[in-house]
């Protein structure tokens, strides 16, 4: 037995170490594509020659590779792959605490709030001003948030307070008055409502270096603690009781792996729009290779949520002869591989 | 680890559900807690878990107040079988065993082997070593109700709580669960406190047994002297005779059908 167990969690370095390799080379294609294209070997180059900070070689073609390679493409793919990686944990979180693996970073509403938000600046003609929209989205997805775990807080059930249930629940309420609140603003924008449909679907194009740090600052805080509390989150998929029995602070964990899950989502939506699929699909597909237990789940799913969306940007920059929204690309191609799943999975 | 509760109360709202509990329940002793449905079975064992605070009162393990120690500590002291056995992702059985030892294994430690000894003591004890792989997802009512109860098994606590744990299992493997824990009771010194439903196995099994209406304990005290037709019929209302048993060498509950229906 004692075999078993080590091999799982070496299994689990291993599968961790595959999929970086795989997101570092999907970076360095992505790299390459695009409307200029840069052989690898002149990208290997610019990037060591940058990473050692020598003198840069003053070639007229290298000058205009580095402007595309730093100024645009890096920070649009790293800024890609910080949000694929932020939707995707955010996904096991959701999964995790709702008892349910059909849930998703949108499941509460924050996608519907950090909407709402946007359309507000849009409308209000904030957007000249650099951090207007992605501000008013995450302030919408927060407040969103914390008003539907208000609505389903219930102080009578002292250690249960927030069941799945009066969750999810609570944030189809919400969404629903919130979706019907976009259509308003919609309705009274004008000539603005093309930029609303355009934000609300989502896209990476023109992302900045100041994105991607702000992305990866709560990235890398979210998914912390996440780790730190993925055993919790195992044991609470045996039930409120059995999780309290087990030594589980139900009620503190709950809400701050909520206020985690949501602050991923939140951030990513603002960021780059409305993504979905991602954090439904990735946990989902992952959960078949590293089985249930989210402490190979988690860092897992973060990479090939990573790649996966790299993936989907990328045909969309470079592939596509017109870009199309990512939003759109990410539900037209993973709903109908969720379909698949869900169905396969139905039948066994 | 004896249990102590002085002056339970505990009520949602205006109702009620627990008035005034005051009892012990003493280490190397098997309870079994009788009552009809809605007396507040459940309500005890989930405030001797700690899963709620009563609203009034205090319970003890040995000295130490339940409200001064931390969720954790409790888990050290106190393992649960609850009623509801559904496990919402696809562990394996083993992994469902071995998150019994959480409690004392740290955040960021693996399991040592002796927690995957007392894992795999509690597999072949409950004879699921050969379902050990599967998942616990594509298990039957009773073979997931075996698999928590191991889980139970693998914490290995001094105080074990059982809320109906032999609800969905066949006949063979209740008893021989049952023998399991009177085993563990007497060799170890386990506190054992099982909400049981069928009346004679209670009275096979029990050392003590508590009888509970309307939130209050209308009787508590050794099987041979609480088992009676006269206690059962005050908590119950059906009409019951209770004889020595030969064969079962104890008190046996017999029941008929009602006469006027």
């Amino acid at each position: 037995m004692n075999k078993n167990n080590g091999i799982s969690f070496k299994n689990t370095r291993f599968v961790v170490a595959c999929f970086t390799i795989v997101l570092l080379i999907a970076v360095l294609i992505s790299l390459t594509m695009g409307y200029l294209h840069i052989p690898i070997g002149q990208i290997l180059h610019i990037v060591s020659e940058r990473l050692a900070g020598s003198a840069p070689s003053t070639h007229q073609m290298a000058d205009t590779f580095r402007a595309v390679i730093f100024d645009v493409r890096l920070p649009r793919i790293l800024t890609c792959v910080a949000v694929g990686g932020a939707l995707s944990v955010s996904g096991v979180l959701f999964q995790g605490i709702l008892l349910n693996p059909l849930a998703d970073p949108y499941t509460l509403g924050v996608s519907a709030g950090a909407a709402f938000g946007a359309s507000v600046a849009i409308l209000l003609n904030l957007s000249a001003t650099f951090v207007s929209i992605p501000l008013f989205a995450f302030i919408g997805a927060c407040a969103t948030l914390f008003f539907v775990v208000f609505l389903s807080y219930s102080s009578k059930q002292n250690a249960a307070g927030l069941s799945s249930n009066n969750l999810i629940l609570s944030g189809i309420i919400v969404a629903a008055i919130l979706s019907a609140g976009i259509s308003f603003l919609k309705f009274v924008a004008n000539e603005q409502v093309s930029v609303i449909i355009f934000w609300l679907m989502g896209s990476f194009a023109s992302k900045t270096w100041g994105n991607f740090w702000t992305v990866l600052i709560f990235l890398g805080l979210g998914t912390g603690i996440a780790l730190f509390y993925a055993r919790d989150l195992n044991l609470i998929s045996l039930g409120n009781r059995a999780a309290s029995s087990l030594g589980v602070n139900l009620k503190r964990i709950t809400l701050i792996l909520l206020i985690t899950g949501s602050m991923l989502a939140a951030i990513s939506v603002s960021i780059s729009g409305i993504i979905g699929f991602v954090g439904l699909l990735v946990p989902h597909m992952i959960r078949f290779l590293t089985g249930p237990d989210n402490r190979r789940l988690i860092p897992v799913s973060l990479l090939a949520g990573a790649i996966l969306l790299l993936a989907a940007d990328t045909i969309t920059r470079a592939v596509l002869p017109h870009e199309i929204p990512i939003g759109i690309l990410t539900a037209l191609t993973g709903g109908p591989v969720f379909c698949w799943i869900f169905k396969k999975s139905r039948m066994r | 680890m004896n249990i102590r509760l002085k002056d339970i109360c505990f009520s949602y709202e205006d109702a009620p559900i627990l008035a005034q509990i005051n009892c012990t329940l003493k280490s190397g002793l098997f309870h079994a807690v009788l009552g009809p449905n809605g007396s507040g079975k459940t309500t005890l064992l989930d405030i001797i878990s700690g899963f709620k605070p009563p609203t009034r009162g205090e319970v003890y393990l040995d000295q130490t107040k339940l409200s001064g120690i931390s969720r954790r500590k409790i888990s050290q002291a106190v393992s649960l079988v609850s009623q509801d056995y559904t496990i919402n992702f696809p562990f394996s059985v083993y992994e469902v065993i071995l998150m019994g030892r959480h409690p004392f294994i740290d955040r960021f430690s693996r399991p040592s082997s002796a927690d995957m000894d007392l894992a795999e003591r509690a597999l072949g004890l409950t004879g699921l070593h050969a379902l050990k792989d599967r998942k616990v997802t594509e298990l039957s009512g009773g073979e997931k109700q075996r698999c928590v109860f191991a889980r139970a098994l693998c914490q290995d606590s001094p105080v074990l709580l059982l809320d109906e744990a032999f609800s969905n299992m066949d006949i063979s493997h209740t008893i021989q669960l049952l023998s399991l824990i009177k085993n563990e009771v007497e060799t170890r010194g386990k506190t054992v406190i099982a909400v049981l439903h069928d009346l004679n196995l209670a009275a096979a099994w029990a050392d003590h047994i508590l009888f509970l209406k309307s939130g209050h304990i209308t009787k508590l005290g050794p099987t041979s002297e609480v088992f009676t037709s006269e206690n059962i019929r005050s908590v119950f209302d059906i009409d019951v005779r209770v004889e020595y048993n030969d064969y079962v060498k104890t008190k046996q509950a017999y029941f008929r059908k009602s006469e006027h229906a």
